[in-house]
C-alpha cells in the first residue's frame, strides 16, 4: 500500500480515462466540456506513458508523451478556431443541434 | 519513501476529486480551472516519477497556453448556463454503468501487470542513467534519434496554427478604412464630373 508500484499509477490513469469517458457521455449540450474531456483522456494516456517509462528506466516513453503533448495542444487550437466559426454561424454550441450534415 | 507514498497519494486523490469537477459543474469558467488543477496535480506526478521535464512542460504548454486559451473561448462564447446543462440527468444511468464497467475492466489489467522478463532487449533508447539530468537525457534522444519526428511535430503545431487563423479570419464588410492606393491612383479625370446645367431646373 505505502509502496507505490506502476499498478498505482496506471489505475490512476485508468480512472482519468473513464472520467474523460464519462464527460462526454454526460455533457451533450456543451462542445467546450467534451473537448475537456478530450484534454483529460489524453493526459491520462501521457500519466501511463510517463509512468512505464519511469519504471522501465527507457526515456523513449517521455518523448512519445512530448509528441501527444504536441498534437494535444494543436487538436485543442482546431477544435476551438471550429467552434467559435460554429457558434458565430448558429448561435449555440449543443451537440444536438449539430446534425446539418446527416445525410 | 512514506513520503513519496502520501505525495503520490495527494496529487492522484487531488487530480481525480478536480476531473470529476470538470466534467459535472454548471459553469464552464469553473470546468477550466479545475482542469487546470488537473494539469498542477499531474505535472506533481510526473515530478514524482523522475520526468522534471515533461512537468514543468505540462505546466507551460497546458496551463499556460492551451487552458487559457479554453478560458478565453468560455468567454468569449457567452453561453447561458441553464441552456447548457439541460440533460445531464437523462444521460447520467448509462454514462455511469459504461464508466463503472470501464474503469472494472482497466483495473484489472492495470492491477495485475508485471514486466515480461527480458523486456530491456526491446528498448530503442538509451536507458535513463543517473549521470545526466533528466532534460539533458530528452535532449540527446530527440535531437539524434528522434529529430524527424521532432520536426513533424512543430510542422504539425504550424498547420494548426494556420487553420486556426484560416478558420477563424473573416473580413468584415461595411468597415470604413483608408486605403492608399485608391487614393494615391486618383486623378481629377475620373473623379470629377463637369455637367451643364441649365438655368431653371435642377440636376
Amino acid at each position: 500500500m505505502l509502496e507505490i508500484g506502476l499498478s498505482h499509477y496506471l489505475i490512476l490513469a485508468s480512472i482519468l480515462f473513464t472520467i474523460g469517458i464519462f464527460g462526454i457521455f454526460l455533457n451533450r449540450k456543451n462542445v467546450i466540456i467534451i473537448l475537456m474531456s478530450i484534454e483529460l483522456i489524453l493526459l491520462s494516456v501521457n500519466v501511463n506513458f510517463v509512468a512505464f517509462s519511469s519504471y522501465l528506466g527507457d526515456i523513449f516513453g517521455q518523448v512519445f508523451a512530448l509528441f501527444i503533448l504536441t498534437v494535444a495542444a494543436g487538436e485543442a487550437a482546431i477544435g476551438l478556431a471550429i467552434l467559435v466559426v460554429y457558434f458565430r454561424n448558429r448561435g449555440n454550441i449543443s451537440v444536438e443541434n449539430i446534425n446539418a450534415m446527416k445525410g | 519513501m512514506i513520503f513519496l507514498a502520501l505525495a503520490f497519494y495527494m496529487f492522484a486523490f487531488i487530480a481525480v476529486i478536480a476531473a470529476i469537477v470538470v466534467i459535472s459543474t454548471r459553469n464552464p469558467v469553473h470546468s477550466v480551472l479545475f482542469l487546470i488543477l488537473v494539469f498542477f496535480n499531474s505535472a506533481g506526478l510526473f515530478v514524482l516519477l523522475g520526468a522534471e521535464f515533461l512537468a514543468m512542460i505540462l505546466v507551460v504548454v497546458y496551463v499556460g497556453a492551451v487552458a487559457v486559451l479554453f478560458m478565453f473561448v468560455v468567454m468569449m462564447l457567452d453561453v447561458s448556463i441553464a441552456e447548457v446543462r439541460g440533460g445531464f440527468l437523462h444521460y447520467l444511468p448509462l454514462g455511469a454503468l459504461i464508466g463503472f464497467i470501464l474503469v472494472m475492466e482497466l483495473g484489472v489489467i492495470a492491477g495485475g501487470w508485471t514486466f515480461a522478463p527480458d523486456v530491456e532487449r526491446n528498448f530503442i533508447a538509451q536507458p535513463m542513467g543517473s549521470t545526466v539530468t533528466n532534460t539533458e537525457a530528452m535532449g540527446n534522444i530527440i535531437y539524434t534519434h528522434y529529430a524527424y519526428y521532432f520536426q513533424t511535430a512543430g510542422f504539425i503545431l504550424l498547420v494548426a496554427m494556420i487553420g486556426a487563423i484560416v478558420l477563424t479570419h473573416r473580413t468584415r464588410t461595411g468597415v470604413l478604412k483608408q486605403n492608399v492606393g485608391d487614393q494615391l491612383a486618383r486623378n481629377p479625370s475620373n473623379t470629377i464630373e463637369i455637367k451643364k446645367i441649365s438655368s431653371g431646373s435642377g440636376v
